[in-house]
């Protein structure tokens, strides 16, 4: 069993947001990726994007800056 | 065969839209529905397509842009979704069955609907839309180009009629999407409907609607999305409030082939290499003893279209005489354009059209403009 580390989690309104996101992400060379939203997170879209948490500042202003469409961010344990 | 009756669907497709529909085929999940490689491929490859035409459209965002099977779903999404029993909407004589149909049951339902006449040469009155308003106009609905006579709507003239009076502008782009310059924000248009298939150069089963920033529409259907799965109603959220079901994704990976051609060799070449085409068929035939030429062409702008017909012969004889004898591939009959054919005096016989694409040719033209003198000499 992969060892869990605290990870930045996104989540987005539709599949659209999330590819939003994920096309910004790799623009900017933001690490992360796209994974199954956990059960402890309730979300609309199916997807989030699962970050490093040091990465949190950075993609709140890439929201921001970006006016990506967003449902929450959140810290958990992945 | 030559092809010319691009105006149904455009054949052939340009190259490397057939190979991506197969590799979509071959290697893409359902978009939206699960992380894993194949799903995200096809996710990904949805979500170019809406940034493409978001911007191809002057749309506001690739979440404004909502797909459909067709441009016949996309304009009932647009119609049923804006306009109730209280309302009225302006058409025009141009309209399709994909636009009159959906009218029409609105129109039994309690919505009002009036329609900008057409005159005999198909040319739209344009002071009528002032002359039609009501205090309780909420939607104009228009052609761009129409399928029967290839004649192209003023869009700036409609978009700030539209402005000035706070309605919203709903246009019907499935013949001109792509070779024709479209800005909704510039023009002022709220919805555009579009289909994959024609003047876009991709698929059947694609198609959709770029919706304007602040306009609501009401989902035609409601189902599974892969978002908010415990939601009883569907979500708000573009581009899924208007996307029941599973997506053609397959469809849409051959649409964005298309539209890098569209792109690669530029919208305006292949505008004016078809416009070119079919002047210069309509050059060749005009004059010909018995042949009747619809349309105004007069208009600096045209969509490829021309439709005729040779007297003493009905259009769907005609155009299987040119299919039969000559391999030339056109439509007969009536257009889906009931409110036109009456306008240009061709309910009864309807007409054959021509229509030619980025991939016709002078030779094809030419041998296509010999057959209907043939036709029309022996006819005489």
């Amino acid at each position: 069993m992969r060892e869990k580390t605290e990870k930045c989690v996104v989540t987005f309104p539709t599949t659209s947001a999330s590819m939003a996101m994920e096309a910004a992400c790799r623009e900017e060379n933001v690490p992360g990726r796209l994974i199954p939203v956990p059960r402890a997170i309730s979300a609309g879209c199916g997807m989030c994007w699962a970050a490093p948490k040091e990465c949190r500042s950075t993609l709140e202003e890439l929201v921001i800056r970006r006016k990506l469409m967003i449902d929450g961010i959140y810290a958990i344990l992945l | 065969m030559i092809y010319l009756d691009n105006a149904a669907t455009t054949r052939p497709k340009p190259p490397g839209v057939t190979q991506a529909v197969l590799e979509a085929m071959e290697g893409f999940g359902n978009c939206g529905r699960g992380t894993h490689a194949d799903a995200l491929s096809a996710a990904r490859t949805v979500y170019a397509v809406r940034a493409k035409i978001a911007s191809l459209l002057g749309g506001p965002a690739p979440d404004r842009v909502c797909f459909t099977i067709n441009a016949t779903q996309a304009l009932n999404t647009a119609l049923y979704g804006l306009l109730g029993p209280a309302d009225h909407a302006i058409a025009t004589d141009w309209d399709h069955n994909s636009v009159l149909r959906p009218l029409y049951r609105l129109r039994a339902a309690g919505t009002e609907v009036d329609f900008v006449p057409a005159d005999r040469q198909g040319r739209l009155d344009y002071e009528a839309f002032e002359r039609l308003l009501r205090p309780n106009t909420k939607v104009v609905v228009c052609t761009h180009g129409s399928n029967l006579t290839g004649n192209v709507l003023d869009v700036e003239r409609v978009g700030a009629f539209c402005r000035d009076h706070g309605l919203l502008f709903v246009l019907d782009a499935s013949q001109t999407a792509g070779p024709f310059p479209i800005d909704m924000e510039r023009q002022h248009i709220d919805v555009v409907c579009f289909t994959g298939h024609k003047s876009l150069l991709g698929p059947q089963g694609t198609g959709g609607l770029c919706v304007g920033t602040g306009v609501e529409i009401r989902p035609l259907l409601v189902g599974g999305t892969g978002v908010h799965s415990y939601s009883e109603t569907q979500p708000m959220d573009y581009p899924t409030r208007l996307e029941a079901g599973t997506l053609n994704s397959h469809g849409l990976a051959g649409l964005s082939a298309a539209l890098d051609y569209g792109a690669e060799v530029g919208w305006d070449t292949i505008r004016r290499h078809e416009a070119g085409l079919s002047r210069r068929f309509y050059e060749a035939v005009r004059d010909i003893p018995g042949v009747t030429v619809y349309g105004d062409w007069s208009a600096p702008e045209r969509a490829p279209i021309v439709s005729l017909n040779i007297d003493g012969m009905d259009s769907g004889e005609v155009s299987d005489e040119l299919s039969q004898r000559f391999g030339i591939a056109t439509r007969p009959g009536a257009h889906c354009a009931p409110r036109l054919h009456r306008a240009l005096g061709t309910t009864e016989r309807g007409a054959v059209r021509f229509s030619w694409c980025w991939a016709s040719t002078e030779e094809e033209t030419d041998e296509a403009a010999r057959a209907v003198a043939v036709l029309a000499r022996e006819a005489r």
